[in-house]
């Protein structure tokens, strides 16, 4: 499975983003996006994730499940957790569970991972900011999905919960998964490539 | 348990918890009931002439009454994104919503019917109709309410955009509804020809509106 961008331009508004960007990501690697403010590192994560239409050119996944779209074959986590504040933390994970395809983690695993279990029968309008981060993050796991797009994952988390979460993306890549990250803090993935947007001008792609 | 189970199990815990709004329909239209004699004054005979009228035009408001959050609140925290990438079309996702809707906030309202009626002096045949009328016409109300929710669920304060957009497509169920119901109070038509109608435009909302919202939500994404 491969990720193939071609000639991607985007524009919002009436103002390009970024032009003629082409890259490819391959099953097992991750991509961190940086990038200053307005660059549109969520515009184009937006993109692949088939929420905005790109101006020119298109991204495809290649190689994956035969019968699934690719939106069926990606998770895009953003700025918003898509939590319910009324639900409880594990009635929320088992809703999208269900809703995007369970897999064989758990729910109460998923939660334990992040650091979770004694909050799973709490209403997520109880938790705090960094709490309902990983509550969201769990979703990742109940949910298999080869493709992860992910907006500043690490929002409100602290040290330890982002050393869970980047084991949790190691393990995702070891099982040949994909991982694309719009992020300002590193998030201690080895052997990352970055792809950095520059102000609408430079885009340039280095190992 | 399907996806779409576990769609309507989730719409009806968020109405059933505090802070869902499910109940706050039935009230609202308790209130708008109540207040009719008061308006209108003590005259008996009036009031269970217009009564069929008066349950529908509260039904009618209580309606709007909760629909523009019935994808503003998703849309807000970024669920509505994510049921786009569900296996089910977001098509059947709308239907389902709707749904867990009526069954949560409008039925309540359309037991309730008849009991509100007595306060405005109406007998058992006319209270019986309009219950009726108003357990076939609602999902017409919620269908073609979601739409217009699905078209101001980005916008903040779209709930009154929605009600100004909502309220005159609004008006054919109303005029066949209370057609139907007022059959039994001195009504201008026999019950089963708008009845029919009534049914059939329930029907083709339930059939149309999930394309018509689920086109709206992909076209006002961003």
């Amino acid at each position: 499975m491969r990720l193939v961008a071609n000639h991607l331009t985007l524009e919002r508004g009436g103002r390009r983003l970024f032009a003629d960007l082409s890259f490819e990501v391959a099953a097992g690697e991750a991509v961190i996006v940086t990038g200053p403010n307005g660059a549109g590192k969520s515009s184009l994560l937006r993109g692949l994730a088939g929420f905005l239409p790109f101006a020119q050119g298109a991204a495809r996944l290649e190689g994956g499940a035969a019968e699934a779209t690719s939106e069926e074959q990606l998770h895009y986590l953003g700025h918003a957790d898509s939590l319910k504040a009324a639900l409880t933390a594990a009635e929320n994970l088992t809703f999208w569970a269900e809703l995007l395809g369970g897999g064989s983690v758990p729910v109460a695993a998923a939660l334990a991972r992040f650091g979770l279990p004694h909050v799973a029968d709490f209403p997520v309008r109880a938790l705090s900011a960094g709490q309902k981060r990983r509550v969201a993050l769990a979703r990742l796991l109940v949910a298999p999905r080869p493709l992860w797009l992910l907006d500043e994952p690490t929002t409100a988390l602290d040290a330890a919960s982002q050393a869970a979460f980047a084991d949790v993306m190691r393990e995702h890549l070891s099982g040949g998964g994909i991982v694309i990250a719009a992020t300002h803090a590193p998030l201690g993935l080895d052997g990352a490539r970055s792809l950095r947007l520059g102000g609408a001008r430079v885009v340039e792609d280095e190992r | 348990m399907s996806a779409l189970g576990a769609v309507f199990l989730r719409e009806w815990r968020v109405a059933r918890r505090i802070g869902g709004g499910a109940s706050v329909g039935a009230v609202f239209f308790l209130i708008l009931v109540t207040m009719m004699p008061f308006a209108l004054g003590p005259d008996l005979r009036l009031l269970a002439k217009l009564g069929p009228a008066i349950l529908w035009i509260a039904a009618l408001l209580s309606t709007l009454l909760g629909l523009d959050r019935l994808f503003q609140a998703d849309s807000e925290d970024g669920s509505l994104d994510l049921l786009a990438h569900a296996a089910p079309p977001l098509e059947a996702i709308v239907l389902v919503k709707c749904a867990a809707h009526w069954a949560t906030s409008i039925l309540p309202l359309v037991v309730a019917a008849p009991l509100f009626g007595l306060m405005l002096a109406m007998d058992g045949p006319a209270l019986g109709l309009t219950t009726l009328t108003l357990a076939v016409g609602t999902p017409a109300l919620t269908m073609i309410g979601a739409i217009g929710a699905a078209l101001t669920a980005s916008l903040r304060r779209g709930g009154l955009l929605m009600a100004v957009l909502v309220l005159p497509l609004s008006i054919p169920v109303l005029i066949f509804g209370v057609s139907a119901a007022s059959a039994a109070s001195g009504g201008f038509a026999p019950f089963l020809t708008p009845f029919a109608v009534l049914a059939a435009i329930s029907l083709f909302t339930m059939a149309a509106a999930p394309f018509a919202a689920a086109a709206a939500i992909r076209l006002t994404r961003e």
